[in-house]
């Protein structure tokens, strides 16, 4: 994607108030429509058959960015772009074909799990077996101990795709439950949206961070720095949130990633201050050290516990979406983490990477 | 917060969730800050946090029974 002066020559479409290259034929179609260009929605359906074949569907950049374009429709996320286009069937029947082919990539790399009896208790016990800390290396860890500002940067811009949407993929499951994993899952979420106080809403906390550390708080400004894995780590949760039948595996992966939350936000808390942020970037942390240490246990027992109880068909679902959960965050952290130790940068080579870079060495 | 009586549900090899209208106070009587409906209060020791869970408990393999 780049000619011997080291430019993106990929086609770069104004979406709202961001900024965003095409990463294939079918992410430049859907670009160009939401652009403008209506003709250009006769061809996506095609487009993204020609996609079926991919290997690793997750590392795919044109799926992925196709994907979080078509979900940011529904989510109206890019300057309230393109609502006309949420519901169009050719973008529909493109979107259901990209999904197969990223949950059966999922499937794939998560393979058999054990499954606990559908009690409570044990769902929990099993979801706390599944994400319990490990002392090995880590993104947080490394964050904490030798991170420069740069990378702390980078982190934040990788961390901006969902963070400043932070727990709205799973509030689209909240209608499709029912009874106590519904009751469970609002009480997670009334926090996450502040308790009803805007300026408490972790994605508003987010969008401080983000200001505070001197980046852009745009949705989607980061989104051409960003690789294919932080786009499917997005992508993954808002799949199982949008569509019913998946609706085991969203409460399965908000309970992953409640439970491996807590610790690691403190290790990037205490890494933030020492490269010299202030408590205004770190509070967006501190705040889910507190959180989600109250979070994960609501969403073990009370949450994926009382759904595979109450409908026992499910708990497959649930331990699948908690292990894809570990599967995709976890390559998405592996991938910046080895960026960084080869003494690289983790983002995509693009004119808003040059900007976090910039600002970096100033 | 609520009309309903305060709960105090322990969770196993965790922390002791609190739900409803109930005063925490440091060892003078002071309040505890409290941003949230429910809390959660370490019961571990190890916590960086306290009185609140900050989930260091599943580090040292906390156990309740």
């Amino acid at each position: 994607m780049t000619d011997l002066m080291g430019e993106r020559t990929a086609t770069e479409y104004e979406i709202g108030d961001v900024s965003i290259g095409a990463r294939g034929a079918l992410s430049d179609a859907i670009l160009g429509l939401m652009a403008g260009d209506a003709s250009r929605a006769d061809d996506v359906v095609e487009h993204a058959r020609e996609l079926t074949d991919a290997e690793a569907a997750e590392h795919d950049d044109d799926i992925q960015l196709s994907l979080f374009l078509l979900y940011a429709l529904s989510y109206g996320s890019l300057g309230q772009h393109g609502a006309q286009w949420e519901w169009d069937t050719r973008l529909i029947e493109t979107r259901l074909v990209l999904e197969r082919v990223f949950e059966a990539a999922v499937r794939e790399r998560v393979g058999r799990l054990e499954l606990p009896a559908p009690r409570a208790s044990e769902v929990a016990e099993a979801l706390f077996e599944m994400t319990k800390p490990t002392a090995g290396p880590s993104l947080s860890r490394y964050l904490a101990r030798h991170a420069d500002a740069g990378q702390a940067r980078e982190y934040l811009a990788q961390h901006s795709i969902y963070t400043l949407r932070e727990a709205d993929a799973h509030s689209w499951a909240i209608p499709r439950l029912t009874g106590r994993a519904k009751a469970a899952l609002l009480e997670i979420q009334a926090d996450e949206y502040g308790g009803g106080v805007h300026e408490r809403m972790h994605q508003v906390m987010y969008a401080r961070t983000l200001r505070g550390a001197g980046l852009d708080d745009a949705y989607g400004r980061y989104v051409d720095a960003v690789p294919a894995i932080t786009l499917a780590g997005f992508n993954l949760m808002t799949m199982f949130g949008m569509n019913r039948r998946l609706r085991g595996a969203a409460v399965g992966h908000l309970a992953a990633f409640e439970m491996t939350s807590s610790i690691p936000c403190r290790f990037v808390a205490e890494g933030l201050r020492r490269v010299g942020f202030g408590d205004d970037v770190a509070a967006y942390y501190d705040e889910h050290v507190e959180a989600d240490a109250v979070h994960e246990q609501i969403a073990g027992r009370d949450l994926a516990g009382s759904l595979a109880e109450d409908e026992p068909q499910l708990l497959s679902d649930i331990l699948f979406g908690a292990a894809a959960c570990l599967a995709i965050e976890g390559c998405a952290s592996d991938f910046v983490l080895e960026r960084w130790q080869a003494g690289e940068s983790s983002l995509r080579e693009s004119a808003v990477a040059r900007t976090i870079a910039g600002r970096a060495a100033a | 917060m609520t009309d309903r009586p305060a709960t105090i549900t322990p969770c196993p090899n965790g922390p002791l969730l609190v739900r409803g209208d109930l005063d925490i106070v440091d060892g003078e009587g002071r309040p505890v800050p409290r941003t949230r409906r429910t809390v959660a209060l370490c019961r571990c020791g190890v916590s960086t946090i306290k009185p609140y869970c900050d989930g260091t408990h599943k580090s040292i393999d906390f156990r309740t029974d």
